[in-house]
């Protein structure tokens, strides 16, 4: 199993969602967050005084697959959440070693 | 027009007829009057309509204006701190403020106590202050003109100074720097003498605020984070919302000068009108060429620019003149507001590149583009012949400037000695509202 986490842009987050769906993704986590990479914030000029704003908002999306959809996921969530333009965003996947249904108990991929 | 050459001439030629002016000019106009004086029933109300449009100006004007500038959570503090004033000074003003500045003159410095409580100000114009005008709608009309000057100053230390120290420097700079001045320029004072020319306020109030303004940054100090920390505007909308109602009230300031719903009147208000939307668009085009974006701030700030500026000749010049002078005040003003961040002092809502800087360019002007053709009770101006009035604003610059920086000082440091000006740091990290109000505007 794979938790994979996308950082994208906030308006992208119904297409990105929608295109889950669409390849039979069930679930997903979402949260607001803020950070940079290369795009580096942006400007904000107040009576000739600049601020840097560092921080931009993005949205986290979590979601756990299994190893066989990984692939897919990425592929989706590359597409539909792509401008072109610098601070798109990044995807990371990391391994997951467990994962539990809490309703029903059940364990492994079959609680994903 | 006048060549760069003859213009150096003309300072020297000003300060020269400075002296012959004195003999003439204030006596011969004003207190000859000798037949009774009779209520004009449209100049009256126009005076009262006129004092509430510049109640309008400070509350809720400046107040917003201001208000939306500094953080959320400074909003109350700064508000308070016009609508405070505005009371305080009404009181002092009525009490004893408005017989000093303009009662009867005492050695051309200071009006006497004669109308303390406004005793002898009541239904008879008098002869100076408005000759169809009842005297007390003249008195109404500078108690707003008193009350706003301090409130502009609040700017320059906004979301750092103690409560109390802002009304008690209020209290004592409107009655030992803004009545002095008042008295002297409008008041039949020595300037006025002189033949200085203030339409609506540009030295007396304007550069007396960003003077004032200068030091009071000077003597409290940066804010904690000052060129660090995000300090942006809270609310745009909410000084946008405050610009409309000071461009509203200008039409008053500057049109209530007159004193009278006349012609005069009217051409003040055309050219403040004339002056607000090229200052405008000066500042907004100056702010696009060197940034970028054309900004909302920046076009309200030119505004208020263009406002200031045209005040001291608003009712003394025609359109045009008013438009070469909106466009002078937009331009000038930002680059003063630019050039602030080098001289490093935290005047934090640009008093002092805005109404300082307005305030001199203003009466300065006046001296340049005044006309009698446009009010025959002021006078011609370099541009018209009359290169000594040039050199009487000059002056007026000089001593506003001078009198009230050595005014504002000693009236800190007392202010100090009593109740100390700025919050401590850890009320100034939490913020007006809360450590000085018990409040907060957004909950």
């Amino acid at each position: 199993m794979k938790l994979i986490e996308a950082i994208v842009k906030p308006f992208k987050l119904d297409e990105v969602k929608d295109a889950l769906l669409e390849i039979g993704i069930q679930g997903m986590t979402v949260t607001e967050v803020k950070g940079f990479g290369r795009q580096k914030g942006h400007k904000e000029t107040y009576r000739g005084q600049e601020y840097t704003i560092e921080f931009v908002p993005k949205v986290k999306i979590e979601v756990a697959v299994n190893d066989g959809q990984v692939r897919r996921v990425l592929e989706t969530i590359t597409r539909a959440a792509k401008t072109g333009s610098i601070g798109d965003g990044k995807i990371f996947v990391r391994d997951l070693t467990a994962a539990v249904r809490i309703r029903t108990g059940e364990t492994g991929e079959s609680a994903l | 027009m006048v060549k760069a050459s003859a213009q150096r001439k003309t300072i020297v030629v000003g300060v020269v007829g400075v002296l012959s002016l004195l003999a003439e000019s204030w006596g011969n106009q004003v207190w000859a009057q000798n037949a009774p004086l009779k209520v004009d029933t449209g100049d009256t109300a126009w005076v009262l309509v006129s004092s509430a449009f510049v109640l309008a100006m400070l509350m809720p004007g400046l107040a917003l204006f201001y208000g939306g500038l500094v953080r959320t959570k400074n909003v109350l503090g700064t508000i308070m701190q016009s609508v405070m004033i505005l009371s305080v000074v009404s009181l002092l003003w009525i009490l004893f403020g408005y017989s000093l500045a303009f009662g009867p003159d005492h050695g051309g410095l200071i009006g006497g106590l004669e109308w303390v409580g406004l005793s002898g100000v009541g239904s008879e114009p008098h002869p100076v202050y408005g000759p169809t005008i009842p005297h007390q709608a003249f008195m109404l009309f500078q108690l707003m003109f008193a009350a706003i000057a301090p409130a502009l100053i609040t700017g320059a230390f906004a979301e750092r100074k103690r409560f109390t120290s802002v009304v008690l420097f209020a209290a004592l700079w409107s009655i030992l720097v803004y009545v002095p001045l008042a008295h002297w320029i409008w008041g039949g004072g020595w300037l006025a003498q002189l033949g200085a020319l203030d339409f609506a306020g540009g030295a007396v109030i304007h550069i007396s605020s960003g003077a004032a303004a200068l030091i009071c940054a000077i003597v409290l100090g940066k804010r904690r984070g000052y060129g660090t920390d995000y300090m942006a505007p809270h609310n745009l909308p909410m000084t946008l919302l405050g610009t409309g109602f000071l461009w509203f009230g200008w039409f008053g300031f500057n049109g209530g000068s007159a004193l009278g719903a006349n012609g005069v009147a009217v051409s003040a208000i055309l050219a403040t009108h004339a002056a607000a939307a090229m200052g405008s668009i000066a500042w907004c085009g100056a702010e696009w060429a060197h940034r970028g974006k054309p900004t909302v701030l920046g076009v309200a700030s030119g505004a208020v620019a263009g406002l200031a500026t045209v005040t001291p000749a608003a009712g003394y010049i025609g359109p045009m003149s008013a438009i070469a002078i909106g466009l002078v005040a937009g331009m000038t003003c930002y680059a003063a507001i630019v050039w602030k961040g080098r001289f490093g002092y935290d005047d934090s809502l640009d008093v002092v590149g805005i109404h300082g800087v307005g305030g001199v360019i203003g009466i300065l002007a006046t001296g340049l583009f005044a006309s009698k053709a446009v009010n025959a009770g002021g006078a011609d101006g370099l541009f018209f012949g009359n290169p000594s009035l040039f050199g009487i604003q000059l002056l007026v610059v000089v001593v506003t400037t001078t009198f009230t920086i050595i005014g504002t000082f000693p009236i800190l440091k007392l202010v100090d000695s009593l109740t100390g000006l700025r919050v401590s740091s850890e009320e100034e990290a939490t913020g007006l509202d809360l450590s000085q109000h018990n409040e907060r505007a957004y909950s």
